[in-house]
């Protein structure tokens, strides 16, 4: 008999030897006469057990990890290839945790967007259908393009990049414009550090974000897509391509879809290094060929987008949800979340963690709560200290703080964003004046340059944070630094330079009151729409 | 492939008439040309401005602004070392400051044996797992000061084998 055994092919896997496992795995049992079908999944997300390996039995997957390749061995001592599952749970490796789906880690999660992460061959279509694939496509195709902004409006979707705008609205927009080429571009620029889950979804179910893009086409008349994916990412390249290709062959994608009169086309392209073409009208530039240099809005891209075309520009995971929203409907997808963020956020836990991954929950958890069931810790074991959310734009935030429910409108509440959904731990050794003047740094390296405060305000806010690190007029660079960031604030064109100030200034703050300093920087918000 | 070779322009050639039909067509050409020499050859702006119909202050403008395209010869290898949030908070700095001692050089530059050119890079995406760096295409997670010095001898005896 043939056992399946699933080796993930994702980014993280590959960067811990998995590679290396999965042909392991495959010389042994050739060796030893074992009959096995070796699959690459994606991952399931749980990063801290990468490379975990699967193995189907009579009782469902049961899984192993982190397997490295010396494991490889033992593991086929232990007789792991048996398709059993009393022949696992009796020989016990060390390694051996159980039913997958029964770890704490997975079972604990609302999976929506990545419910099929990990579980499927990413670019096998049927695996896909088999695991309700398609299923919004197919209800998009029976219904008028408003019925389909309709849904999506309905379930209160707002987009998962940062700015967290109702994806319903954006839509209407779109579809209000009048007929001529229109187009659809996602987002997949993930620029922010502590960030994965939209490489996460390219790499272990590309074909839920094509789905979901295909219907964004149908609901407001567009005939072609793009996915914006940045340049750092080579193996959601490979994988996303390999989606795409096999979508056409299968008539998913192309001409007369699934045997309709529709059309959608879809290409990726790929970014070249700039975190600043994460932000959309940067984006639209750079796929236009051209330096990503921010657009002054109006005109909003939905009207004036790709090419002076009305375009839909949505983050990876916001065209992730709408395969669900349409399968299954709005309502349902409301029904989860708090106040006015609805459905679901997968949170990216990251940094100085025990285990890091990604953890798709309702809004309107906190940090306390996913730091104690889910991240365990520090990988070193020292005390946490701060926690950055929402990227490089996001405000450090620290234990008091770390209650806030995660949901948008709290967070701007105290003057931070859940942006993306980034979760980045440090330690009690964290040098936050250090971290500060980091942010500061970044906005130099990665301002389009175009207006001043933030092309020039964030080179002095550098060079003041270096002088107040040691030790320079700390007082008058203090107030210094407080009008350069309101100036960074107000006059700023985008949020690069219009929401540095926020981990500055959180930062700054925490720095000070590490060292019981008296002086207070001001506690204003930042008032920037955000991102 | 060396850059400056006849052979080279007909390479050059063959990428701009096959990508320069594309709406927005300049990005494609970049990442291709790159793929194909390492980095964006002198003598591929001319020919790429003119069948854009583009001045080569413009071509040159554009790949100016992004971090990725190089315009001068790396080393045998590029390796790309994380200097985000995350992986900061896993310990980066220290390997930072390890990778340029231990290679005797800053970021931008390439090793005296030509064998690897070191850049910067803000997040690979496996922040869990850091710190991280990217050697050509591949991602390497959780690289200590140990790990790091095993992945450049391994460099260094296949840019051997080679030769
Ligand atoms: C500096 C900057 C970087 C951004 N980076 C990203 C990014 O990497 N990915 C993303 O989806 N949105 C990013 N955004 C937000 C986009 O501008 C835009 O709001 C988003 O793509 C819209 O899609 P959504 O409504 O689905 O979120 C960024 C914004 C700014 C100001
Ligand atoms: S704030 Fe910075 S990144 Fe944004 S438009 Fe101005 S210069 Fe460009
Ligand atoms: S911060 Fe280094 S990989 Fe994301």
């Amino acid at each position: 008999m043939t056992t399946t055994v699933y080796v993930p092919r994702d980014t993280t896997t590959l960067s811990l030897d998995g590679n290396q496992v999965a042909s392991d795995i495959s010389a042994l049992a050739n060796q030893q006469d074992k009959s096995i079908k070796l699959v690459r999944n994606g991952s399931r997300g749980m990063f801290w057990l990468e490379p975990l390996v699967e193995v189907e039995t009579d009782k469902g997957r049961v899984a192993y990890g982190p397997v490295q390749p010396e494991d490889v061995e033992s593991l086929f001592a232990a007789d792991f290839t048996n398709a059993s599952f009393d022949a696992h749970s009796t020989q016990q490796h060390a390694l051996f945790l159980g039913l997958t789906e029964e770890i704490p880690y997975l079972k604990k999660q609302q999976r929506l967007s990545f419910a099929k992460a990990g579980v499927i061959d990413p670019t096998d279509l049927d695996d896909y259908i088999a695991h309700d694939g398609f299923k919004g496509l197919a209800k998009a195709l029976q219904l008028e393009p408003q019925g389909i902004v309709d849904e999506v409006s309905a379930s209160g979707l707002r987009g998962r990049g940062g700015a967290a705008f109702p994806t319903g609205i954006k839509w209407q927009t779109v579809l209000n414009c009048p007929p001529q080429q229109k187009y659809i571009v996602c987002n997949a620029d993930e620029g922010d550090s502590g960030t994965f889950a939209d490489r996460l979804l390219m790499e272990a179910d590309p074909l839920a974000l094509i789905e979901g893009m295909t219907i964004a086409g149908l609901a407001v008349g567009a005939t072609q897509g793009y996915i914006y994916l940045r340049s750092e990412y080579p193996q959601a390249h490979i994988i996303l391509n390999e989606a795409i290709a096999r979508a056409y062959d299968r008539n998913f994608l192309g001409d007369a879809i699934c045997g309709s009169s529709k059309t959608f086309h879809m290409e990726v392209r790929l970014g070249a290094g700039a975190y600043i073409c994460g932000e959309e009208t940067s984006l639209l530039e750079s796929l236009e060929g051209k330096r990503g240099l921010v657009r002054a809005k109006p005109p909003l891209p939905a009207i004036e987008g790709l090419f002076g075309q009305p375009t839909i520009v949505n983050n990876v995971l916001s065209f992730g949800a709408v395969p669900h929203i349409l399968a299954d409907g709005g309502e349902v997808y409301a029904s989860y979340g708090m106040g006015r963020s609805k459905g679901t956020l997968p949170f990216q836990i990251a940094g100085n963690v025990n285990r890091g991954g990604l953890v798709e929950l309702a809004f309107g958890t906190t940090l306390s709560a996913l730091l104690e069931e889910f991240a365990q810790g520090t990988a070193n074991g020292r005390d946490m200290h701060s926690i950055q959310v929402g990227g490089p734009l996001g405000a450090y935030l620290t234990k008091d703080q770390w209650d806030t429910p995660l949901e948008y409108e709290s967070f701007a509440a105290i003057g931070a964003v859940l942006g993306h959904g980034g979760i980045v731990v440090f330690d009690d050794t964290v040098d936050l004046a250090e971290q500060a003047q980091f942010s500061m740094e970044f906005c130099v390296e990665e301002s389009c340059g175009k207006c001043t405060p933030c092309r020039i305000g964030s080179v002095r806010g550098t060079e003041v944070i270096g002088k107040i690190r040691s030790g320079e007029n700390v007082d008058a660079n203090l107030a210094l630094l407080d009008d350069l960031c309101e100036t960074m604030i107000d006059m700023s064109l985008c949020a690069m330079g219009g929401m540095t100030p926020f981990p500055v200034q959180s930062a700054m703050k925490a720095y000070q009151a590490q060292l019981g300093s008296q002086t207070q920087l001001s506690d204003q918000n930042p008032s920037v729409e955000g991102r | 492939m060396d850059a400056t070779s006849e052979h080279s322009n007909i390479k050059i050639q063959q990428i701009i008439d096959q990508l320069s039909d594309k709406p927005g067509a300049l990005l494609p050409i970049l990442h291709e040309v790159q793929h194909a020499f390492g980095y964006i050859p002198a003598n591929a702006i001319e020919p790429i401005a003119k069948s854009l119909k583009q001045t080569a202050a413009e071509v040159h403008g554009v790949i100016s602004f992004y971090r990725h395209f190089h315009t001068t010869k790396a080393g045998a290898h590029r390796v790309e070392v994380c200097r985000a949030e995350a992986c900061q908070a896993r310990g980066s700095r220290a390997l930072e400051a390890h990778i340029k001692e231990s290679l005797d050089i800053d970021y931008h530059q390439t090793t005296a044996d030509r064998n690897i050119t070191l850049d910067p890079v803000y997040c690979l995406g496996n922040c869990s797992c850091g710190p991280n760096i990217r050697v050509g295409d591949d991602i390497i997670g959780r690289v200590s000061n140990d790990k790091f010095d095993k992945v450049v001898n391994a460099l260094s005896t296949s840019a051997l084998e080679i030769k």
